[in-house]
């Protein structure tokens, strides 16, 4: 008898499991009053704590402006820090609502992994930082190098690529987390390390003497960084991408933190500015019925448009000082790669 | 009844992964092991499974990292049960300084965790050492060897066609007839009390089976030297740093359980049979050799077994260090590059438990041979 209630609740829990995952995120964030953000929390200007422990940067900003959409202005997150290796399953598994954590966009990991990527909130690159006692120049010169990645990356892949085409052996040095493989770079254990231009930019910054070390011109890898959502729940998707596309789009009409109840309050204003604020045409209402007509209203009210975020956190006057004039990052009609559809 | 619950709870669970699988879209098939691997693997000390970037498959990087695994596995335990046993024995010496010294060099290494360890070995200890060597532009070249700040080079042998297996023939003939000599000296040490010289028969043994392999096979010995190429050197054969940060910091860390087994053992052999060695006039060196340790060992080799399978599975730690054991390239790189989470776990799984039941099944036996023999 003991032995079959052990069997029906197994056989219980096991469903139980199963149904959560069809379950409509919408709804379980606003149950629970809360999303759960998987991000890196320690990777400085996309998400790291600042001084009193919030978390701060590009990926966490985003993680702030779903929240806001979903639950009104300053809506609660909770953070969960993960490594490369652990952040899918952790959003598969249903531990995480959504994936901001500097995540590369692949054909694999999109068709494979049960996830869908949204769009892309950083616009990167793969490159090589040497100290400058080697005394090379250019990546081509690397033949023969050792070089430190974080395992769990689309770095060593690109890398395989790299030296590959350009006929060079190279000898890899993985190790699990970002402080482990600077400290290896650090005490000389490689030539070279590699990864994203804006993480070596982070850590170059970091580094005893920042000028000992210089990053090589080569960018050799399209490193498309974005939020992902789990596949199966499209009203969530839908909602992810345009929380994206209306920092984008705000940024494009001129809406900022400090002037969107100006543009709210306006009832004479563009009609494009009016949709984005939600005095007109009923937008939120489309992504989804739950959601309030002034969401995204709300996600430029708590961390204002794409360009206030950037600067405030990887832009020319943060320790990143990653100039956007110029990059992908600016937007398109700025020469950059930054293109929001329009929201209509 | 237990056997049908069993099963069905067996049931229940593999239809409730595959089902779960199919809701969020996650495909799993073992098609992925034929797949080119996609990143690089560096080589080790002894490569007898070598990577080839661009050809080699994800089936390579799975037995390149049992490989590394049991390379790391076979080169820690004996070394830690050296360790081990001689500071056991002299934690126990009447000499105070060595005493205290072992003692304190236990309690050290026996009460900090072993990734603290590892991190102040790689990156605390070691790098001073290499970065006192001249940098590979300056590096010293001597007798094929080549000492730079990347590493010492040394020219490796190598064995062309089915050298290789003729060597082993050669080696495993020389084993047998070793065995036979032991058994052969124990019977007649038995019967007259006449004992042979077995060490350096044995050593003559191994000497003669590899200079008949010299003479049948010689030519097709070649030696792999060390040469520049690009930035680094290449060739020859390498302890890579990974590796000896990795060994020295398992050697050591095991080795002080092993040491409290080791004196645990020893206490536990009654006074009165050390004294009754004494009042034979045995020396101390003897008594602890022919008496004591006999006695301990009884006491000493089964809790030892289980920090062999320790020192296994901590070779997982590997990754803080980038040894590339099979928890790093496998279970990490291998999985993150392809998302078959389910069968690369799997797989890891059944490594690690293969590996520990062929350690714990072996010194079982040799458990087995040192029990009391009871007529």
């Amino acid at each position: 008898m003991k032995q079959k209630s052990i069997i029906i609740s197994v056989l219980a829990a096991g469903m139980a499991a199963a149904g959560a995952a069809s379950a409509q995120t919408i709804d379980s964030v606003k149950g629970r009053n809360e999303l759960v953000c998987g991000v890196s929390g320690g990777l400085a200007g996309f998400s790291a704590p600042d001084d009193s422990g919030r978390m701060q940067g590009l990926d966490a900003d985003y993680c702030y402006g779903l929240a806001a959409a979903i639950l009104g202005p300053n809506g609660n997150v909770r953070f969960v820090n993960l490594t490369a290796k652990e952040r899918f399953e952790a959003l598969a598994s249903g531990e995480v609502d959504v994936l901001s954590r500097n995540t590369t966009h692949t054909l694999t990991r999109d068709a494979s992994l049960g996830l869908n990527f949204t769009y892309y909130n950083f616009i990167d690159g793969q490159a090589f930082m040497v100290y400058k006692s080697l005394g090379v120049s250019s990546a081509l010169d690397l033949d023969g190098a050792r070089v430190c990645v974080q395992s769990g990356t689309t770095t060593e892949a690109n890398m395989a690529d790299f030296f590959r085409t350009n006929n060079m052996s190279y000898e890899q040095i993985a190790y699990d987390t970002s402080p482990d493989t600077t400290q290896g770079f650090e005490n000389n254990y490689c030539d070279v390390l590699s990864s994203d231009t804006s993480q070596l930019a982070s850590i170059r910054s970091e580094l005893s003497n920042p000028s000992d070390a210089v990053i090589l011109p080569e960018v050799i890898s399209k490193e498309p960084l974005g939020p992902v959502v789990r596949q199966g729940d499209d009203e969530f998707f839908n909602l992810a991408k345009w929380v994206l596309y209306a920092v984008l789009n705000a940024e494009e009409l001129g809406i900022t933190q400090a002037n969107v109840d100006q543009h709210r309050g306006n009832a004479d204003a563009d009609p494009a500015i009016k949709r984005l604020v939600g005095t007109e045409g009923g937008m939120c209402k489309l992504i989804s019925s739950k959601l309030d007509d002034a969401c995204l209203y709300n996600v430029v009210k708590t961390i204002g448009n794409y360009g206030e975020s950037y600067e405030r956190h990887v832009g020319a006057n943060t320790p990143l000082g990653i100039n956007r004039e110029g990059t992908p990052n600016a937007l398109w009609s700025k020469g950059g790669l930054l293109y929001a559809p329009p929201l209509r | 009844m237990v056997v049908v619950g069993t099963l069905y709870l067996l049931y229940v669970l593999v239809s409730n992964t595959v089902a779960n699988l199919r809701d969020r879209s996650i495909k799993t098939s073992f098609a992925f092991l034929e797949e080119t691997a996609t990143f690089a693997i560096p080589l080790n000390f002894f490569p007898f499974w070598d990577f080839t970037l661009g050809e080699s498959v994800y089936w390579d990087v799975f037995i390149i990292g049992v490989q590394n695994t049991i390379i790391i596995t076979l080169l820690g335990i004996p070394t830690a049960t050296i360790l081990g046993l001689t500071l056991g024995v002299t934690m126990l010496s009447p000499n105070f300084l060595l005493r205290k010294l072992s003692t304190g060099f236990v309690e050290i290494f026996r009460n900090t965790p072993l990734l603290l360890q590892l991190l102040f070995w790689h990156f605390a200890f070691f790098p001073p050492i290499y970065n006192s060597l001249p940098p590979v532009r300056e590096s010293i070249l001597t007798g094929g060897m080549v000492i730079n700040s990347a590493g010492i080079y040394l020219p490796a042998p190598t064995l062309a066609g089915s050298a290789g297996w003729a060597l082993a023939a050669f080696l495993a003939v020389a084993a047998v007839a070793a065995v036979m000599l032991a058994r052969h000296a124990h019977r007649r040490r038995m019967e007259t009390g006449v004992g042979l010289p077995t060490g350096t028969y044995i050593v003559g043994i191994f000497v003669l089976a590899l200079a008949a392999f010299m003479f049948f096979f010689g030519d097709q010995v070649g030696v792999d030297l060390p040469e520049k190429k690009g930035l680094n050197y290449r060739g020859g054969m390498r302890p890579t740093k990974e590796i000896i940060s990795l060994w020295f910091g398992l050697t050591v860390y095991t080795s002080t359980y092993i040491a409290e087994n080791v004196r645990g053992g020893i206490l536990s052999v009654n006074p009165g049979q050390s004294e009754a060695g004494m009042a034979l006039g045995l020396s101390r060196v003897l008594r602890m050799k022919l008496v004591v340790l006999p006695q301990a060992l009884r006491v000493i080799i089964p809790p030892t077994i289980s920090q062999y399978l320790n020192l296994t599975k901590n070779s997982s730690l590997a990754v803080a260090v980038g040894y590339p054991d099979i928890t790093n390239i496998w279970l990490g790189i291998a999985l993150n590059q392809t998302g078959q989470a389910l069968i690369i776990v799997f797989m890891t799984i059944v490594v690690y438990e293969t590996i520990n039941a062929l350690t714990s099944l072996a010194t079982n036996l040799y458990n087995r041979s040192v029990q009391i023999q009871e007529r």
